[in-house]
């Protein structure tokens, strides 16, 4: 952590993007986690990512639980609305703001223990029900605000810094988020920012309930030897599916790739990811495949980054229930109450 | 790319622009601290130290440390409103003006008490300095308290040369050169005034030991076009003309004045000229107005005493009326380039223009003349009639001769003449010992860590971001009414700490440690100006482009660092880093740290022992 904020000047090189902000236009407060926490980078990669998006941070929220990763919005994007829920109630709190506004866009930023410990059945729910969000769970595999307790998501085998084993076996949330129907769903590692921004970008720009989650080293209670979520062993272990570039609608699509090097996927909204590098045998579209493959790798040892699974067409929360069109907000005293007479005609229906 | 071998002391030394920029090398940074804590005696001294007469600089320097200062890179495109942006350097002469302003009574005492120790022996050998301008005062400054016996000549009355002679009292009153050339003179030098030296075989002969030459550029370039000699009466060159004032024999002049010439010396003359009767004074030039060689800050200031600055005037011929001046003609000009990009002056075609005015200075230019040297005395001249010199040593063809400030090269500045000053010194001091008059003693350099705790610094890394504070002036009506009026004020001390506080710590230098860092990418997060990026390595000019801010400006380096684990490099861009550490309290290793880097260029006879003489010992940093 720091005492001083960062000092407002910035590089003079620093462009405005297409919504009329530089760069550190989206940062936040001066981060109060511990110097080198993993947590920091991904906020720095959200910044650059929103930048890269040309993105209004007053159409954005934010909404955490509690840990040191759900602290993080504080440190990022400080013109955006926000919510910091207790403790793995982030995506009950989301999906209520979402049923209420679905034209924001929604950051769902937890950690391990938040969402796979004492929030693992918000997380479920959220995720079945397809709200339309970017969920990225910080992983560090410890509770880091309470000094570095296994969570949920640690290795069986892997040791603590006080040299205590976890004989626990793991949750595996990518793993469920592909098997609980979320549309996107892909694994970053906080000190690949090249891997971690284009991820984020296609998140934030697909419709429906998008899963992220990075690999983000506790620096103060887990990088140790002995650790599997230190930053030695994810970057001897990483084992990248692909990488992806993230094309949007307006940029000019000008490389020529030679057949098969390529896979292009797009997006609901006209963007493009364009997959490099991608094995043969796999398929960003088959659900089936990817769980497999997800599972292949952890057999091996390795820890597979990059974007498994996307379903470009994905029908969200608000299709499901057939909601209105536009944010609640928008709407008159008379469309939100429509009145005794409709009241009772509802009633008449029920009975 | 190689790593950057930061034990080699111009790495460092670089990054701190102003200080790198200073011919003398003064340790600005380190003074600028010095100030806004208050400490205006040690800020004086370090300043005296390396450039001699901080009280006269801090008015009249040519600051070639501004427009090299960071700060002028960082202010771009930032500031409360974007594109309105000024960048502005600190105000470094003015800060020095500062330490000089709040110096203490007994100065000379503290002074005193950090010279150098005496070079047994010197006493036996005895140097002739001729003229008493900065270069030759600089010279005796550094020899006498080693004991050598110093005789310094000058012409005129009083020591200071030019910086008495041409340099208005308007912007350098007279006390201020008394009492800096006095210390000099009080440190056992002997001064001979009203003796011009007319004669170096003479002075040859009076057996010096050595003899160093600062007798500056005297000869003012003249104008030679039709009518020039028939109103040679209302005509006059320009550094004459300015010498005249100081001596009092000019005392008022016409009331329309034409000042020809686009340099300093022709913005002395014309503001000179307004508070000397002169109510309409016009300074004409043949090119334009950015291509002047007057600095931006003289032009400002002439202007807004309401001096008109006219370009693109070539002037052709005087007009006069039975010898009494009544104008000029002037042929309107136009820059052109040819193939190999060389600029030329042609005539626009447009018909002549006539100018009407009383008298004309003319300031186009300033010529050496040695008249007093002989020619067959084994001191050879080239060309253009300079020494053929050693450019390091400055000693001529003659052994026991060295030349220094504006009669080594041609016309300088004061500060260029204070640094030959000092490398004349060093050589003479070299050639009296027997050593190699080429030798150069080592600059005392130092690397220290600023870490006090988790985010505790010795030195205060908080950015200000206030834009360039003006110095007050004294009122119009004051100062074009009364020639000796000094125009600047001098900043107060409140407003002098928060100019202090733009400086950016330069020689606080980043420091990066391979071994220990992790590779969590917490310094290129935080880092506010986008230096620091770890990369594959690749060669200099591909890397700049591919950085987390592209590194365009050539003339700053790149620090590399590594390899790292992965095998990457770090590479860090020197140019618009702001020394905030704030990638050192970022780093959870220790990777980076900031350490402050001191560079002191050695003087004559102190050489690698430099530290351990009382100058430095009692200069805390
Ligand atoms: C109008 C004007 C304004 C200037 N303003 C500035 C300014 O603001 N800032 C700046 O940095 N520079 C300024 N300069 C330049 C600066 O004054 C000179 O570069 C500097 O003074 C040169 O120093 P010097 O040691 O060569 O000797 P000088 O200052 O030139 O002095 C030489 C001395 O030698 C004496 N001398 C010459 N021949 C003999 C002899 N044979 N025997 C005995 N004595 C002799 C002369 O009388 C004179 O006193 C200005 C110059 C002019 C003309
Ligand atoms: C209801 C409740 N139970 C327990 C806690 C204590 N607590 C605070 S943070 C935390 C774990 C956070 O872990 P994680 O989400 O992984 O965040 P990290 O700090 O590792 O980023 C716990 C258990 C709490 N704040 N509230
Ligand atoms: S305790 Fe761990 S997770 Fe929390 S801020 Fe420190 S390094 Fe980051
Ligand atoms: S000191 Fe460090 S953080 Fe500050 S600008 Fe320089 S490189 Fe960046
Ligand atoms: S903060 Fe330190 S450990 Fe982390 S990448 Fe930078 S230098 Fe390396
Ligand atoms: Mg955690």
């Amino acid at each position: 952590m720091t005492y001083l904020p960062k000092p407002k000047i910035h590089h003079p090189s620093l462009q405005r993007n297409r919504a009329g902000f530089i760069r550190r236009d989206y940062e936040g407060a001066i981060s109060t986690l511990c110097a080198g926490c993993g947590h920091d980078s991904i906020s720095a990669a959200i910044i650059q990512a929103c930048w890269e998006l040309d993105v209004q941070p007053h159409r954005v929220a934010k909404i955490s639980g509690i840990g040191c990763s759900s602290k993080t919005p504080t440190y990022f994007l400080s013109a955006s609305h926000g919510f910091n829920a207790v403790h793995g109630r982030m995506p009950s709190v989301l999906t209520g703001a979402n049923l209420a506004n679905r034209e924001l866009m929604y950051l769902g930023i937890s950690g391990d223990g938040d969402s796979a410990s004492i929030g693992i059945g918000q997380f479920v729910h959220a995720i079945r029900r397809g709200v339309d969000m970017v969920y990225i769970v910080e992983n560090n595999g410890v509770y880091g605000l309470t000094k570095g307790q296994f969570s949920a998501t640690a290795d069986a085998g892997s040791k603590s810094k006080k040299g205590a084993i976890n004989n626990d076996a793991p949750i595996d949330m990518v793993g469920m988020a592909l098997q609980l129907g979320a549309s996107f769903v892909a694994r970053g590692f906080s000190g690949d920012k090249a891997q971690l921004v284009p991820i984020l970008k296609a998140a934030m720009s697909h419709k429906g309930a998008s899963f992220v989650d990075v690999l983000s080293p506790c620096v103060a209670f887990n990088n140790h030897p002995g650790s599997t979520k230190s930053y030695d062993y994810v970057r001897e272990h990483n084992h990248a599916l692909c990488r992806m570039d993230f094309i949007s609608k307006r940029d000019e699509i000008t490389v020529d790739y030679p057949p098969g090097a390529v896979r292009e996927v797009r997006q609901h909204d006209g963007s493009t990811l364009r997959l490099r590098k991608l094995p043969e045998s796999h398929d960003t579209g088959d659900r089936v495949a990817a769980m497999n493959y997800l599972h292949e790798c952890q057999a091996r040892g390795e820890i597979v980054t990059g974007l498994l699974y996307v379903d470009p067409d994905a029908p969200d929360l608000h299709a499901h229930l057939e909601t209105a069109p536009v944010a609640f907000n928008t709407l008159g005293e008379d469309e939100l109450c429509p009145g005794a007479v409709r009241l009772e005609s509802i009633n008449a229906a029920l009975r | 790319m190689q790593p950057t071998d930061i034990r080699k002391p111009d790495y460092f030394h670089k990054v701190v622009d102003c200080q790198w920029a200073c011919p003398a090398h003064t340790q600005v940074p380190r003074y600028i601290r010095m100030i806004a804590s208050g400490r205006y005696d040690d800020a004086y001294l370090l300043n005296w130290d390396s450039n001699v007469f901080p009280g006269i600089l801090g008015r009249t320097c040519d600051r070639p440390c501004e427009p090299a200062c960071r700060r002028g890179r960082v202010e771009e495109n930032n500031g409360a409103d974007v594109d309105k942006s000024r960048p502005e350097p600190v105000a470094i002469c003015r800060l020095k003006r500062v330490a000089a302003d709040n110096r203490s009574e007994d100065i000379e005492q503290r002074m005193r008490e950090r010279l150098p120790d005496p070079v047994p022996g010197a006493e036996r050998f005895r140097v002739a300095c001729v003229g008493a301008g900065p270069s030759s005062l600089a010279v005796a400054r550094d020899l006498a308290p080693l004991g050598y016996q110093v005789t310094v000549f000058e012409a005129d009355a009083k020591g200071g040369g030019f910086m008495r002679t041409q340099v208005p009292r308007f912007r350098l009153p007279e006390h201020v050169i008394d009492e800096e050339v006095g210390y000099i003179f009080g440190l056992g030098v002997e001064f001979v005034g009203n003796r011009r030296i007319d004669s170096m075989r003479k002075l040859l002969d009076e057996n010096y030991d050595a003899i160093f030459v600062g007798s500056g550029a005297p000869r003012g370039r003249d104008l030679h076009a039709p009518g020039r000699d028939e109103a040679a009466a209302n005509i006059h060159l320009g550094i004459e003309w300015l010498a005249s004032v100081y001596f009092g024999h000019v005392k008022s002049v016409g009331k329309r004045v034409i000042v020809l010439g686009g340099g300093n010396t022709a913005m002395d003359c014309c503001r000179s000229a307004r508070r000397l009767g002169g109510d309409e004074v016009k300074v004409i030039v043949r090119s334009g107005y950015e291509e002047m060689k007057a600095s931006p800050w003289e032009k400002e200031d002439a202007e807004h005493e309401g001096v008109k600055i006219i370009n693109w005037l070539n002037p052709k011929s005087f007009v006069h009326e039975n010898g009494k001046l009544t104008g000029m003609w002037f042929t309107p000009m136009r820059a052109e380039h040819d193939a190999n990009g060389k600029r030329k002056l042609l005539p626009t075609g447009e018909p002549d223009r006539l100018i009407e005015c009383d008298e004309v200075l003319i300031a186009v230019g300033q010529e050496n003349a040695f008249p007093w040297i002989e020619r067959d005395l084994g001191l050879e001249f080239d060309e253009w009639g300079l020494p053929k010199l050693d450019k390091l040593t400055l000693q001529s063809t003659n052994r026991k001769v060295f030349f220094g400030g504006d009669a080594a090269f041609g016309p300088k500045n004061i500060i260029w003449a204070v640094e030959h000053g000092h490398q004349a010194a060093a050589s003479i001091h070299n050639l009296l010992q027997g050593e190699d008059v080429r030798q150069r003693p080592p600059p005392m350099t130092n690397l220290i860590s600023q870490k006090m705790g988790i985010h505790e610094w010795s030195y205060d890394n908080d950015i200000s971001v206030d834009e360039r504070f003006v110095v007050p002036w004294a009122p119009k009506e004051k100062t074009l009414t009364n020639i000796h009026q000094e125009v600047e004020l001098g900043f107060d001390v409140a407003t002098a700490w928060k100019e202090a506080q733009r400086c950016l710590n330069c020689d606080v230098q980043t420091v990066f440690t391979k071994d220990i860092c992790i590779e969590c990418d917490a310094c290129v997060d935080v880092c506010p100006m986008d230096c620091i990026s770890f990369t594959t390595d690749g060669d200099e000019a591909e890397l700049r482009e591919r950085l987390t801010a592209p590194a365009l400006n050539l003339a700053q380096d790149l620090y590399i660092g590594g390899p790292v684990k992965t095998g990457r490099v770090m590479a860090k861009d020197e140019d618009v880093c702001l020394h905030c550490g704030l990638c050192a309290e970022r780093c959870p290793t220790g990777a980076w740290d900031m350490r402050k880097f001191l560079f002191a260029e050695s003087y004559a006879g102190r050489g690698e022992d430099y530290s351990a003489k009382p100058a430095h010992k009692k200069v805390a940093a």
